[in-house]
């Protein structure tokens, strides 16, 4: 027998879609936090509402890695419709848990694979007496079973079903039961494995919060004072809006009641887009969330957005595309669509969190940055990031006060002797000066158009202004690089091979970046956080010859954009591209970059 | 002329504002065209109600029509934006501030064709809207393609014959909930222009549909929205007379119940029937009298439909006194101390 790794396992389980095994699973992975143990959690769920497979991974890490892990160390087939596929996916060595309520068929079972037998169908017949609970609380009993196993102590169960039910003692006590049935099973049977042990490591995780992107980005709406928002339900995004209506309340009403915010379901993204491009236009702080399909429809208004210069803040959680694609599979493969979004020569800003934090602070300053440069922010999020758990150090209060950027009021435009032009490059950065319907002076209104319009605003076919007025917003793009968030970098391998990641790409490149350099390739490091590329990726690709980009799309969309902005260098670009709609792990990394070496 | 001469001969409304203020850039639509004439009674409609140019956004979508919100009141903002979506951005707008008066101004293939979908959950939502659309039975910015509102049978330009039925607009609105619906004609100021006042009034979505005619792109023979101009023809056909009903504290001083046959450039002719006894606070008889005038061809005009109780978009969301566009960091931002608290929360 191997000597089991201490606190380093990867816990796959295979169930029903809606079989309520999403709250044992919440229960297991939970417990192992509050272990102290580094851990992260992955749901690959279907496009249905009950009865298709789903599978949930738990991976605990001792060097603290948040990413998918390639190897299954132990699976839980407690789905008859995948145990066939799904015993085939352990690794070598590994575990199938399996309910032996009736015996296991004889080609689930597989050579150098320990099988342990826990009969959850037969255990909450006999000891739960709803029958309407049974299913449910089928899953707990391999809860119990997994903790018994791998050391997750009872008393940790316990208190984390007091954190998640807190006041409600009953659904604690019939849950608790349950977990027991499994953990006693396991005790009574002597069954044991040396795969791994989870150790508590006290403090572990003190202090950290665990929360998903989607939670992370609704909080960092609220806190980037999103007053309008015009959203249409579509998954992997609806838990962004729908978390903020939980939250905003309790921040945004005022001594007598009402309401400083608004949430509106539009009737389309059509709409939704168009209502935020309205209330930007206003001059309220304004924004969406969508995915894919609904960034499409959004297309031609976001045009419009660039071209009239109205504020607005875009969240896109991508998934698999196209049209429908993997609704409820992660993907990055929205990222040209946000950049160059709508028709005509627009480029955008975008912003792309990699991690609980940054999608936090990316999606308050997002609002700044689009009142700052008058126009469509995108902050790109994928499913990966948006409705995963992480855990997290805290948030970070925003060290920054709002900024509305060049926006007059009645004081300022006195200041300036009553004079504004709308679309005049004053400060020769390309941002003009706006102003706001209601502003209580006589040269404040303009006319917005998405028509072609001269520096004042006015209807305009002239060749001269129109091309001034698209080399204006060109200009104004150029001064968004040194505005956007840094891309943060990580040199001094001296290899001359360099890695860009930029998302939920970006833990696993970390991982896989360890594992070269264990075995002998060292990499230098540069996380993308934006587009327009800052000033700092010039220098990066100046330093490396060799450029690895990697991205979960099929076209390397990234690569084209650094390759298309530095054509000197275009060869030193080597997409790693995965696309499957499954998370990236860091062995598809390291391979991809290995065959591309030759190695 | 001398200035002060000028000046004393100009009325000018309560705000001291003349109808000059009132006027926007020079029209830039063919000689003749229905919008033009609608843009005259907005004018002169905000000037008698001596509406704050400040306080007005002007809205609209592509197309002949959606230009016309550059014809008039320069001093307010607008937002010429893109085809058939004005009525979302209206609802932005009116989120972002409910203290503003917005006036939007859309053709029957921006509001009936691309934008029907988002037309009608505006109309739901009953935001405050002045809403017009300028209904001529053609796309015109396109050159004359059948709209939604063309009418089974009538031939465009091109020759090619409508199968469709039309799209009522004004039955549209009251069946989706709109709270104020009125039609009109667009050489009729006389009652175009009290229409418009009460609407700019009304806390909630006002929808006239007003006809327009294009005098390019339908009004040739074989089109059944083909209207003379109707200066023209004013005198001949007598003076188109309308019965405004409740509410009133607009003007009204002319008989009702009576046709008015508008004669056209091809020799044909539309019917306006100015509606009489009809109780506008009736949704039934509402539809009823749009319906009778749909079998008899008759295109019933005036004040259709009217509900003053109904909250409007702003008070169903509970929005304040001050508008959201014009909050700042302090009301907007949460504390520190509530981030610190949110932290805690999440630390399981
Ligand atoms: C998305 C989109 N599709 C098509 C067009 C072309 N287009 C411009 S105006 C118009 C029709 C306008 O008709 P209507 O709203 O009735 O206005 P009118 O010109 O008759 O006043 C069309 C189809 C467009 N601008 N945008
Ligand atoms: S084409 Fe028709 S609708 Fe357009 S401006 Fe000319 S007359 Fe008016
Ligand atoms: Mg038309």
């Amino acid at each position: 027998m191997t000597t089991p790794a201490r606190n380093d396992v990867n816990i796959c389980v295979a169930t029903k879609n809606g079989s309520g095994s999403a709250s044992a699973n919440a229960i297991l992975f939970k417990s192992i936090f509050k272990m102290g143990i580094p851990c992260s959690a992955k749901n690959l769920f279907p496009s249905n509402i009950e009865g298709l497979p789903t599978w949930y991974f738990i991976r605990a890490s001792q060097d603290g890695y948040q990413c998918r892990k390639d190897a299954i160390d132990v699976m839980v087939i407690f789905n008859d419709a995948t145990e066939l596929q799904d015993v085939h996916k352990v690794r070598a060595g590994g575990i199938v848990i399996h309910d032996d309520s009736k015996p296991l068929r004889a080609e689930l079972r597989r050579a150098g694979v320990q099988y342990i037998g826990v009969p959850a169908g037969n255990l909450v017949r006999e000891h739960i007496k709803q029958p309407q609970l049974r299913e449910k609380q089928r899953n707990m009993v391999y809860v119990g079973a997994l903790a018994r196993l791998f050391g997750i102590p009872r008393g940790t169960i316990e208190a984390v079903l007091k954190d998640t039910f807190g006041n409600k003692p009953a659904v604690i006590e019939s849950n608790l039961l349950a977990i027991d049935l499994g953990y006693k099973h396991i005790e009574a049977t002597g069954a044991t494995q040396s795969v791994a042990q989870l150790a508590e490591l006290p403090g572990g995780n003190d202090g950290k919060i665990m929360i998903e992107g989607n939670a992370a980005c609704a909080l960092g709406a609220i806190f980037g004072g999103a007053a309008v928002v015009a959203w249409y339900p579509i998954t992997p995004s609806s838990s962004l809006v729908e978390e903020m209506i939980a939250r905003i309340e309790e921040y945004r009403v005022d001594e007598h009641g009402h309401r400083r915010y608004t949430i509106l379901q539009a009737e389309d993204e059509l709409a939704s887009a168009t209502m935020v491009v309205g209330a930007g236009w206003v001059g309220a702080r304004s924004m969406t969330a969508t995915a894919g399909p609904g960034l499409s429809l959004m297309q031609e208004t976001i045009g419009l957005a660039y071209f009239a210069e109205v504020p607005g803040v875009f969240i896109v959680v991508q998934r698999g595309g196209p049209s429908t694609g993997l609704p409820t599979r992660t993907q990055q493969a929205d990222i040209s669509l946000m950049h160059q979004g709508s028709h005509g020569d627009t480029r955008h800003i975008v912003l792309i969190p990699h991690d609980m934090r940054s999608a936090f602070e990316l999606t308050w300053k997002s609002f700044d940055l689009a009142e700052r440069f008058q126009c469509p922010v995108f902050v790109a999020m994928d499913l990966d990031l948006g409705m995963n758990l992480y855990s997290s150090k805290p948030f970070e209060y925003p060290d920054k006060p709002f900024d509305r950027g060049k926006l007059l009021g009645v004081k300022e435009l006195e200041a300036q002797g009553g004079k504004f032009r709308r679309y005049f490059d004053l400060d020769g950065d390309g941002i003009p000066q706006r102003t706001i319907p209601g502003t209580d002076h006589p040269a404040a209104a303009y006319f917005a158009r998405g028509s072609g319009h001269d520096s004042d605003a006015r209807y305009s076919e002239d060749a001269k202004v129109y091309k001034e007025q698209l080399d204006r917003l060109r200009r104004k793009y150029e001064t968004a690089r040194k505005w956007v968030p840094e891309p943060i970098v990580e040199n001094g391998s001296r290899s001359g091979v360099g890695v860009i990641s930029f998302g939920s790409s970006m833990e696993s490149t970390r991982e896989a970046r360890d594992r070269l350099r264990a075995a002998g390739l060292p990499t230098d490091h540069l996380l993308l956080r934006a587009l327009p590329l800052a000033p700092e990726v010039g220098t990066f690709v100046a330093d490396h010859k060799e450029i690895y980009v990697v991205e979960q799309n099929r076209d390397g969309q990234m690569t084209q954009i650094l390759r298309d902005e530095f054509p000197k260098h275009a060869d030193r670009f080597r997409p790693v591209l995965v696309y499957d709609g499954v998370p990236i792990a860091a062995g598809q990394i390291v391979s991809l970059i290995n065959s591309q070496r030759g190695t | 002329m001398s200035e002060l001469a000028r000046q004393t001969q100009e009325a000018a409304n309560r705000l001291n504002l003349t109808k000059k203020d009132y006027v926007g850039a020079e029209s830039t639509l063919c000689r003749g065209c229905g919008h033009d004439a609608i843009t005259a009674s907005i004018i002169q409609a905000c000037f008698d109600i001596s509406l704050d140019p400040k306080r007005v956004i002007k809205l609209s979508g592509i197309g002949c029509s959606s230009k016309t919100t550059n014809y008039f009141m320069n001093q307010s903002f607008g937002f010429n934006s893109v085809h058939g979506r004005m009525a979302a951005l209206a609802v932005g707008a009116q989120l972002a501030n409910h203290t503003l008066v917005p006036i939007g101004v859309s053709g029957d293939g921006d509001t009936a064709s691309i934008g029907l979908g988002n037309f009608g959950h505006m109309i739901r939502r009953n935001i405050r809207i002045c809403y017009i659309c300028e209904n001529n039975g053609v796309y015109g910015l396109t050159k004359g393609q059948f709209s939604a509102t063309a009418d089974r049978g009538t031939r465009a330009k091109k020759g090619w014959i409508n199968p469709w039925d039309a799209i009522d607009l004004a039955a549209f609105a009251i069946t989706l909930g709109a709270t104020f619906v009125a039609r009109s004609f667009s050489g009729d100021r006389k009652q175009l222009a009290p229409l418009l006042e009460a609407a700019l009034q009304h806390k909630g979505t006002a929808v006239l549909d007003v006809l327009s005619p294009c005098v390019t792109f339908n009004d040739h023979e074989g089109s059944t929205k083909s209207l003379k101009s109707i200066r023209a023809n004013r005198d001949a056909l007598n003076e188109v007379e309308f019965m405004l009903p409740e509410p009133t504290d607009i003007h009204v001083d002319y008989a009702e119940g009576t046709d008015a046959r508008v004669r056209m450039h091809d020799g044909g002719v539309v019917t306006l029937h100015k509606i009489k006894d009809h109780d506008p606070r009736d949704r039934t008889a509402a539809l009823l009298t749009l319906e009778r005038g749909r079998k008899e061809g008759k295109f019933m005009t005036g004040l259709i439909y009217v509900n003053e109780n109904e909250p409007d978009l702003a008070e169903v969301e509970n929005l304040g006194e001050v508008p959201l566009s014009f909050l700042g960091e302090k009301e907007l931002r949460p504390s520190r101390e509530a981030l610190d608290r949110i932290n805690a929360s999440l630390m399981q």
